[in-house]
């Protein structure tokens, strides 16, 4: 049986094409996803990012407990910041990537993907210590991402403080039109955009006010379609496809996430011997060089020879053409390597590139802007 | 959604055939470039290609997958849509006239008479959506 979020009805009436993902029904696209992306690039998009986990620490060790649990080092955040960030299992593999905020004195609030919240909650139970309470309050929760270079002028007309005091990748409580909100200046996009945790019930009236606020932008509605193109033209990992529980964050590109001098953390060890042995894959971003589009799965060549996997895949909306992620042997991981990906039958011509694909996201000038 | 034109005839597969002579015109229906969303790439087949009814024809990709389309009827490809390459899109836009994808030379006329007529197909698009 699959969830519905509370925005179920609302993505009916706006024709969505629903699918299955993750244990959800979740729209996959209303207008077309070429579109809703291309709206997210150069307007603003919303997103039913409901399904999401939120987990909260809380007490005098929360620090502590996920200093040990998480991988980057909490002890940076002050309160109002957050941070992305990983957890390991024993063996250094990523059970998860979530963000971790410091919402308050001795209290952080985790946002993780919707496919391991209940791993990690039960995870985090396991290995428990007194005076750090943790709450699984994904039932809570329901979440908007707004984003898009918009975004700031859409949601400033709804909140009652000033959002140029809302740098990148902070958070804060507060209200919409009298609904209690987290705001978190984040998302998954590459744009400025704003992550709007509200009450599960709540959660449909936050998204008609936005909706409201956006007519005439326009502000799209935007499906996991777009969030998937969008999210991959940035290189931002997705868990399942780019990262699991056999690949660790050195591999995988995460290592500015990793703060091995910070003390003991789940999974240090393995992670140790990995960065002074040198990985022997690594994940990559490829574009395609001739027509056609990589999927998941498909090999990779070098001269007829199997290198390495494709782990995600898409037409860039952007760039109009193919990329992808893959893992590949560490000695063909530099940009310019000439490679094939098997689409079918056929070997079409690829090279490894520089990432972020797409590099004039309004994420990095909010993120000069704050330094 | 636009309606499926009378001359053509259609498969369960969501393909259309225009029938002329030996020779028929091939391409996917409207219901089917819905479903797809925006197609991307078209990936023809050689000219010159023999294929048996039922086989993969082409793929058509769209943003969100890799979608095989079915030889209608068993021939030979005698053309195909070059204009595809540089504007997939046309599949989208006009999925029974500019957004053609082949031609092909008929083997066996008899096969034609198990396609499904507009009515027909419309009938099976109702049971399914």
């Amino acid at each position: 049986m699959l969830k519905r979020t509370p925005l179920y009805e609302l993505h009916l009436k706006l024709g969505a094409r629903m699918v299955p993902f993750a244990g959800w029904e979740m729209p996959v696209q209303y207008r077309g996803i070429v579109e809703e992306h291309l709206a997210v690039r150069q307007k603003a998009g919303l997103f039913d990012v409901s399904h999401m986990g939120e987990i909260r620490v809380k007490g005098p060790k929360a620090l502590e407990f996920l200093q040990h649990m998480t991988t980057n080092d909490v002890s940076r955040l002050k309160v109002g910041q957050s941070q992305y960030s990983t957890v390991l299992n024993e063996e250094g593999g990523i059970k998860d990537d979530l963000i971790v905020g410091h919402l308050k004195e001795d209290e952080y609030f985790l946002v993780p993907n919707a496919s391991n919240a209940e791993k990690i909650f039960a995870w985090f139970k396991e290995h428990e210590i007194p005076g750090a309470e943790i709450t699984n309050e994904s039932p809570i929760w329901g979440e908007i991402a707004l984003q898009g270079p918009s975004s700031q002028e859409i949601l400033q007309k709804v909140v009652p403080f000033d959002l140029n005091n809302l740098p990148y990748f902070h958070l804060r409580e507060s209200q919409i039109e009298r609904v209690p909100v987290i705001i978190s200046r984040t998302g998954y996009t590459g744009e400025d955009g704003f992550e709007i945790f509200s009450p599960w019930d709540e959660t449909p009236k936050v998204w008609e006010i936005l909706m409201e606020e956006g007519k005439g932008l326009p502000l799209e509605p935007c499906g996991l379609g777009a969030r998937n193109t969008l999210r991959l033209e940035m290189r931002y990992a997705l868990h399942g496809n780019d990262i699991d529980e056999t690949t660790n964050p050195i591999e995988a590109g995460l290592g500015w996430v990793v703060k091995l001098g910070k003390g003991d953390f789940i999974g240090r060890e393995v992670l140790l011997k990995v960065k002074a042995e040198g990985p022997k894959r690594k994940l990559v971003g490829f574009e395609l060089l001739e027509q056609g589009v990589p999927r998941e799965h498909y090999k990779v060549l070098k001269d007829g020879e199997e290198v390495g996997m494709v782990t995600s895949g898409a037409y860039s909306p952007s760039l109009k053409k193919g990329i992808g992620l893959a893992y590949l042997r560490i000695e063909y991981h530099q940009p310019g390597t000439e490679l094939e990906i098997q689409i079918r039958e056929k070997l079409v011509r690829a090279q490894v590139v520089e990432t972020p694909f797409w590099k004039s996201g309004t994420v990095g000038k909010i993120r000069a802007k704050e330094v | 959604m636009s309606v499926n034109p009378k001359e053509l005839k259609y498969t369960r597969e969501h393909e259309w055939a225009l029938i002329e002579g030996n020779r028929a015109k091939v391409g996917i229906t409207d219901f089917a470039q819905s479903h797809l969303g925006d197609i991307v790439y078209v990936d023809l087949p050689p000219l010159g290609k023999e294929i048996k009814k039922g086989e993969t024809l082409l793929v058509v990709e769209s943003v969100k997958t890799a979608s095989d389309v079915y030889a209608p009827l068993s021939g030979k490809v005698i053309e195909i849509n070059n204009a595809l390459s540089k504007a997939p899109e046309k599949v989208n836009r006009d999925p029974y006239g500019e957004g053609w994808m082949v031609i092909m030379e008929i083997k066996d006329p008899k096969e034609a008479e198990e396609l499904l007529s507009s009515e027909d197909y419309e009938s099976y698009l109702s049971t399914i959506s």
